[in-house]
Order: structure tokens, then sequence, then C-alpha cells
């Protein structure tokens, strides 16, 4: 059996092997360029399929809305919605009559609007020129805001039976406090009451301009075609300016946790700390630290400890979400609210055991091998490119990121990874959130930990 | 889809065990054509060559799922699916998963009411060790009794997650028992939390030997792969394994039913949801399939997009609605319902939303669908047939689930063709005869306040919670 073989070869014979057997794999050309007026442009050209991917990524998701949390997302959710005089139903029966796809979503970080299209020239002219209105031309009626301003209050009302978003939602603020990562994207009921037609179109004008903006391309287009579809999308937008960097994340001062009581069958559970950055100097350390422990699915320790050996839970797992400023480190579960004490233990006690001894020789060099081997796995469609190249631009990394990511995976040793767990991650200042039925068990943190709502 | 076999003529040998079927060497099989393969243990092979990338899909189907379970033992198909994963005596517990992430792949497993099936995502030159390892378990699982008490604990929490704690998914899981009167779509596919208390691992040895075998399975191989040597790496690993002798399904057709079928669900939550269904035919059992696909054009019409009817004018133009959808599967087994489901907007109730829906309904009854919308949702089949390509995976399911249900890879190259041939008058005639109040089933999940739940929970709490 080839696994056989090699979990008894060592690690680095094992990592060159898989090494060797990637880089025969092409990595994709990206070129890059900016428009006249300052957007950054990433293009891939990819044959085969008579289609192709154009996305916009603006530096303006919530991160950017201040006191008025659900902003971004409305403003995002606005633009097609009435552009250039045209109506949503007009906009939406351009993109749909040629067979295109308009999307559209707004994070913590990006602001995205996009098309995919087929390239038949007809086609493909319509769309563009559809998405190059939605882009520039927004028309933010009041009509149309008080509708959608609406739909999202339905959406803040439909979080709350939902015990897992009730536990995101506090663990996003009790591990980010003051800073703009703590709010939800959608908006609270206190905050969408706030929000008015001005702030909108002023939060466009600031943020929806090309200095701030990334275009990135990925189908069967030419590079002259790629350059006139950047040009068409990018010439409607003010030059502006790029958006002003956002507060770095202070590390938690103390542990904190977090009960609230929901009447589910489940207690829901999440553990964690503000973790890393795109980009941050230990993130493949980090990254290749996480993964044996909860971020590698059945062959996690996590899911071995929890799920295989006890039956505690259907999911459970462990990850660092990389984010412009330090995105979390997250420990997640679901399990029968009566077993919530054991399962808080065993998370708790799983990461204290590995943040002192690190990952086993044998179990990093399996995902060391997993992470390599199931590269190509990751740049195998347009659709998965894109979000690479969108991933790569908007967080300013660098060109070879994808050609040194092998090198880089494979050098992590367990070392490493036990060092950089070790100096990032406090497991006595862990914020713990618990939501489910579990009124009558000691709740004497609850009243000071509960979020503000 | 752009998969024809056109270009190929099929030449079948029979040589000693095996029954194979090769492409003509005179007409070069392009890439992106289904290719057409059989063992003579019955086990069906399709592959699609695709170089983009080195990598591959593999997926192995079996012919069964939920819809093949009878009461009381609801959910096995699903537990077994659970217990795949659960060792043989070659490879034990959890092995199979580690060697595949070892090996620089992705694995899971899903089932549905028609079918399950296994996958994996991996490089291309690792196809021949999932291929060793599915064929390994699809006869020699343990089964261990052990392994099961822990599973089905895991299984229990699955359903605590996806059902009992989201008031949505309780909803369509109570619509659709009480929809349908016989037919075994009124079955939740996790099963009910009564029928996972009181499973056994004997429940479990008898649906696996009864269902797994090579006779009741598909392979689909999608990637960079050459198709001759897939098919000379599946003969070398599930010739060898023995058929099994398939129960023979009662037919369960669904009984008429009379009059309209309403269900309210009083449950802790915030936001009112309508689910309404109309019993209509699907492709496997249509007495004319040109209805099924006017069914299809009929739920583009109204809910293909943003600018389709629902959006138009249950969001938008009334502005009575905060989500609303309309959903069709033409390639289920068995009757299906052809859906709506809607939340109403803030301050609309769910009876006004249910009449604005029914009025729209009647607008396709009343009013010739224009040109311009059958057009519509025409380029929108056309283009996503492109799209679709661009997931291997995605081609590799549609293929799987066509075969599974016995209706045929070619199946999907005829939808273009037929959609397109769909008619206004067409589209007018299959709302007239199906989406009619006798065939209907309303279900409304109508929120209590979450705080006056809590005191009933702890209340039934005190009753004694014990562990199960």
């Amino acid at each position: 059996m080839q696994t056989k073989i090699s979990t008894m070869m060592s690690g680095v014979l094992l990592v060159l092997l898989s090494v060797l057997s990637v880089q025969a794999y092409a990595i994709p050309e990206i070129q890059r360029w900016q428009t006249d007026n300052g957007a950054r442009v990433m293009y891939v050209h990819v044959n085969g399929l008579p289609m192709m991917d154009a996305r916009v990524v603006f530096d303006a998701g919530s991160a950017r809305d201040g006191e008025l949390s659900g902003m971004a997302a409305l403003t995002n959710g606005l633009l097609a919605e009435g552009a250039g005089g045209q109506s949503a139903q007009l906009l939406a029966e351009q993109f749909e009559s040629v067979g295109a796809q308009l999307e559209n979503d707004s994070l913590r970080d990006m602001a995205i609007v996009g098309v995919r299209s087929l390239t038949d020239r007809a086609y493909l002219d319509k769309a563009l020129k559809t998405l190059s209105t939605v882009l520039s031309q927004p028309d933010f009626n009041q009509k149309e805001f008080e509708r959608e301003l609406a739909r999202m209050k339905v959406a803040v009302t439909a979080r709350k039976q939902s015990p897992s978003s009730i536990a995101d939602e506090a663990f996003y603020r009790a591990v980010y406090g003051d800073h703009p990562y703590a709010a939800p994207t959608g908006g609270t009921e206190a905050s969408l009451e706030k929000l008015t037609l001005d702030a909108i179109r002023g939060f466009y004008q600031k943020y929806y301009v090309a200095k701030n903006a990334l275009i990135v391309i990925v189908g069967a287009v030419d590079r002259p075609q790629a350059e006139a579809i950047a040009n068409q999308l990018s010439a409607g937008l003010a030059q502006g300016e790029k958006a002003a960097p956002i507060p770095e994340v202070a590390p938690l001062a103390e542990k904190k946790v977090v009960r609230i009581q929901y009447p589910s069958k489940q207690v829901h559970i999440y553990m964690g700390q503000p973790g890393m950055k795109r980009g941050d100097d230990d993130y493949f350390d980090l990254y290749m630290a996480n993964h044996p422990f909860g971020g590698s699915g059945f062959a996690s320790r996590l899911v071995k400890t929890i799920r295989e050996d006890r039956g505690l839970a259907y999911s459970v797992y462990s990850y660092f979400h990389p984010m412009r400023e330090a995105g979390p480190f997250m420990m997640g579960m679901q399990t029968r609210a009566d077993q919530a004490d054991q399962a808080v233990g065993l998370l708790k006690a799983e990461l204290e055991k590995y943040i002192k001894e690190g990952p086993e020789d044998d179990e990093l060099a399996d995902s060391i091998s997993n992470v390599v081997g199931s590269f190509p796995l990751n740049l195998d469609s347009n659709g998965k490119l894109m979000g690479y190249l969108a991933m790569m631009g908007f967080y300013d990394m660098p060109d070879d990121y994808l050609q040194t990511f092998v090198d880089q995976i494979g050098s992590v040793t367990p070392a490493d990874a036990r060092k950089a767990m070790a100096q990032r991650i406090k497991a006595d200042r862990l914020v713990t959130v618990i939501v489910g039925d579990i009124a009558g068990e000691a709740t004497e943190d609850k009243k000071a930990e509960t979020p503000e709502e | 889809m752009r998969i024809y076999l056109s270009l190929l003529v099929f030449i079948v040998f029979v040589l000693g065990a095996i029954l194979f079927v090769f492409n003509d060497k005179a007409s070069p099989v392009k890439e992106g054509e289904v290719q057409v393969f059989e063992l003579t243990n019955g086990m069906k092979l399709r592959v699609i060559e695709n170089h983009r990338a080195p990598v591959v899909v593999s997926q192995v189907w079996y012919n069964v799922g939920a819809s093949f379970e009878h009461d009381g033992i609801t959910g096995v198909s699903h537990v077994l699916e659970h217990m795949m994963f659960k060792g043989t005596p070659e490879h034990p517990a959890g092995e199979f998963s580690e060697i595949i992430a070892a090996n620089g792949g992705k694995e899971n497993a899903f089932t549905s009411k028609d079918y399950t099936a296994y996958f994996q995502r991996i490089a291309s030159d690792k196809l021949e060790l999932c291929l060793s390892m599915e064929a390994d378990r699809m006869r020699n699982l343990i089964l261990d009794e052990d392994e099961f008490l822990k599973e089905i604990e895991v299984v229990k929490e699955e359903r605590r997650l996806r059902t009992d704690d989201n008031p949505n998914a309780l909803l369509y899981e109570r619509f659709s028992a009480m929809a349908y009167t016989n037919s075994p779509y009124r079955q939740p596919i996790i099963g009910w939390m009564e029928d996972l208390e009181s499973m056994t691992i004997d429940d479990l040895r008898s649906w696996y030997r009864h269902w797994y075998a090579p006779n009741n399975a598909t392979l689909v191989v999608v990637g960079d792969v050459d198709a001759n040597e897939v098919f000379k790496l599946t003969k070398e690993y599930f010739s060898p394994l023995p058929i099994a002798s398939l129960p023979k399904l009662k037919p369960r057709r669904e009984a008429q039913q009379y009059g309209v079928q309403r269900i309210t669900l009083q449950l802790p939550a915030e936001v009112p949801t309508l689910i309404m269904g109309y019993k209509v035919p699907v492709l496997k059992i249509a007495e004319d399939e040109n209805e099924v696909y006017a069914l299809e054009v009929l739920a583009g019409l109204l809910d293909g997009g943003d600018s389709a009817r629902l959006t138009k004018n249950l969001i938008r133009g009334q502005q009575l609605a905060t989500s609303a959808g309309a959903g069709y599967s033409l390639y289920a087994r068995h009757e299906d319902l052809f859906t709506f489901s809607a939340i109403p907007a803030d301050g609309v109730t769910v009876e006004q939303l249910e009449e604005a829906i029914k009025q729209e309904i009647k607008a396709i009854k009343q009013t010739l669908p224009e040109q311009k919308e059958m057009d519509r949702v025409i380029a929108q089949v056309l283009a996503a047939s492109v799209y679709e390509q661009d997931s291997s995976f995605y081609r590799a399911m549609q293929i799987g689930i066509l075969e599974t249900v016995g209706l045929g890879w070619q199946t999907k190259d005829k939808y273009i063709e037929k959609g397109k041939a769909v008619t206004a008058e067409q589209v007018q005639q299959v709302a007239k005869k199906y989406l009619v109040d006798k065939r209907l089933s309303v279900a409304v999940l109508d929120p209590v306040p979450i705080e006056e739940a809590d005191v009933q929970a702890s209340n039934a709490h005190a009753g004694g919670r014990h562990a199960n």
C-alpha cells in the first residue's frame, strides 16, 4: 500500500517527493497591470471553456462600517437594485437574457461585484456593459433602499432563531471588542435603524473608487480583451483614494466566557482568540500547525478525539481565518446540552496539550503531504482560480505566492509549528462562547460577559 | 452539455469474465465525452477525460438511499454511509480517510433519497489508490458493534444540528412527512430520531449485505485520466467482487390525494416561513416526458434568477416576500413535489403570501408567458451547461445521479434540446394540470416566542433529561 510505505519514510523524503511531483504542474501565469485611473488588474488566460469571470473587489467590507454596521452590505446589495436610470428588473433581465450571472457579496474585508458570462461576443458585451452600469452608476433610490433595508432587518431577526448564528456573533464580539471586526456584516437591529440613504451614498463615493479596486479576470479572453474589460469596468469609477488601514487587533488581556441560554437540543461551542493576518510572518507555520490539530477533517486530532473516539459531535474543527488584520483562530463544535462541559474541557485540554507538545513528526508529515498533494485541486477550475487571485491581489500577496506555496508548506518543521502555535495562541486567554440550553448551570460569567446588543 | 457520444462506435467483446465496451480507434475520443464501460459483474463505469489540471474526481454510486427504507429503519442508508469509514480487515477504522489525506486527497460521502455516493478528489496519479480502497469496502466492511455505538451518537448529533435545532429544516421534514401519504419520500434521509435510537448493528449489516455490491454500483471518474486505463484498474479491483441478489423493491407509488393538505408547526423561532408543494410527475415515471421539461421551464420562469417572476412580483413588486423560490427535481425516482418556499415581508401574513403565490400560478394559467421570458430561461440553460463544465465534481454528479436512478447519462444531453422545444402553451398546460389544489400541500412555520419555548423546554427537562 502506498501509504504504508509513505509513513515509513522520513518526513523529509516524503515532502521532497511530493514537492517534485507537484512542481511538474504548471502554475497559471498571472498578468498584472493598472488601469489609467488606478485600479489594479490581475488576469489569467484559461482556454477550453467559452466562458469568463470578471470580479471587482473593493476594500469596502463591514470593517468600514464604523457605527453603522450593515452599511457595507446594504451598499453592495443596492448596486444592482437600480443603476443608470434602469430598474432592478431591467438590469436583471439584461444579465439573464444572455445567461450571465451577477455575483455580489460583502464580507468583513472585501466587497465583491462580478459577473460570469459566456465569451460569445454579443453575450459578453451585454453582460459587461450591464456590470459596468451597476458598478459606476447605482441610483440608490429611496424605494429600493427601504425595501432592501427591510429585508436585512428580517435577516437580522432570523439570526435569532439560529444558535450557530447567535454563537458566531457573540464570538466575534468577544474576540474583537472595539475593533471593526466585532460587528456582524449584516448589521444589528439598532444599527439598521440608523442607516440612511445619504450614508450609503457617502460610503459608495468613498470606497467604490478605482484606487480602492482590484479587478480580476479569468477565462477565455485574450490580453487585449482583458485590458478592454478592465478599462470598461473601471472607466466609470471615480479615481478616489485607497482606503486607509484599519486598526490592528489587540490581543486579549484575559479569558472571557460567554454563556447564552437558548432552547436548542445542542449547545454550540466556539473557542478562540485573534489569530493571524494574511501575509503574517508565521502564516505557513501556523497554517501547518493547525492542519493536523483541527484543520484536516477526519485526519485531525479534534475529530479523532471528539467524534471518532467519543461520538460527541458531528462537526468539530479548528481554523485560522487570516484577514487584513488578525482574523480569528477558532475551535468549534456542537453537542447535546448535557455534554457541554465535557466538550469544553476536551477542547481546552487538546489545545493546551498541542500548544505544549506541537504535532508529532508523522502527523505533520502527513499534513504536509496532504496540503502539498492537494494543491492542484485548489486551482482546477476557473471559479477556484478566481478565488485565489482575488485573495492574492486583495491582500497584496507576492507574485510568486503560488509558485512558492509548495516549498513554503514543505519547509515547515514540527519545531516551527510548535513554536508558532505557542507564541500565538494563549490557552489562558481564550474566548469561550456557549449557546444552548444551559439554564440552571453556572451563569455567573453571563452577566458580565454577554455582549451588549 | 457538451458530452456527445455521436462519434463513438461501440464494439462489445466478451472476454473471459469481463465484458467491456471500448471506443473505435478510428474515432479518437474527444475530451469531455462520456465513455461507457461495464464489468461482467454488472458494475458500471463512466469516464470523462478532462486534462485541464492533473487531478481526478472519483465517485462510487450505490443505487440505495432513504426512499428504499421501510418504516422503523429510516436513516439506515445514511448511517451505513457513516459506517463505510469504519474499517475493513485490510484497512482498520479511520485508515481510509488517513490514507486519502496523506496522499493529498479530499474525500467524503453523501446520502440522498435515491442514492448514496462516496467520492475522492485527488491527483490523477493516485486514482488507483482510491479504486483499490473503494473496492475493498464495497464487500469487506467489518461493521463492528463498538464502532457503530459511537457512530450512531454522531448521527444523532448530526440530526440535532441539521434538523431539530433548525426551524426551517424541521418545517421541511414535517412538510414532506405530511405531503406524501405512502410514498417513501415521506421519510427523512437522516431518519426519525426514534428509529436512530432503536437502530442496531444487525440493521446495518443487513442493509450492507443487500445493497452494496458491484451489480448495484456505478463508478464515475472525471479528470486527467485515460479512460481505458481507468477501465483496466476498475476491472482489476472490482471484477473479483461477487454480485448480490438485490431485493426487489415494492413500487410504493403515492396514493391519490383528494384535496389541500395543511400543517402548522409552532416552533421557537422568529420568522414565519411558508412551503407549498404540488405533486408532479418526474422523468422516471412520466407518461409524457414533454410535461417534465415544461415543468422545468416553468420553474425557470418563476425562479430562474433576479428577473424571474417570484423576485420580480413578490419581493420587488408587491413587496410581500423577503425571499421566495420555486424548486423542481426532474430526475427524482418517485413522484415529487414542485415546491414554493417563501418568507413574508415584515407585516405580511403567510396567508397573504400563499394567496400571492397562487396568483402567480393563476397568471401563468391565464396568460401565455411572453417569448422574451421563455428565451431568457433557455439562455440561462445554455449558459449553465457551459458553466457547469468548470466543475468536474458537478459533472460527475450529474452522470452518477442519472445512471443510478436508471435514466442513463445520455438524458443530460437531451436536456437543452428538450428544454428549447418547450412552448409557452405547454408551460401553461402543465400549470393547469398539476398546480391545482387537489395536488397541493402547505406547511407553515408559526413562530412562538423563543423565551416561552425556553420555559417549556426547561420544564420538559425537569421531567427527566437522560443520556440516550
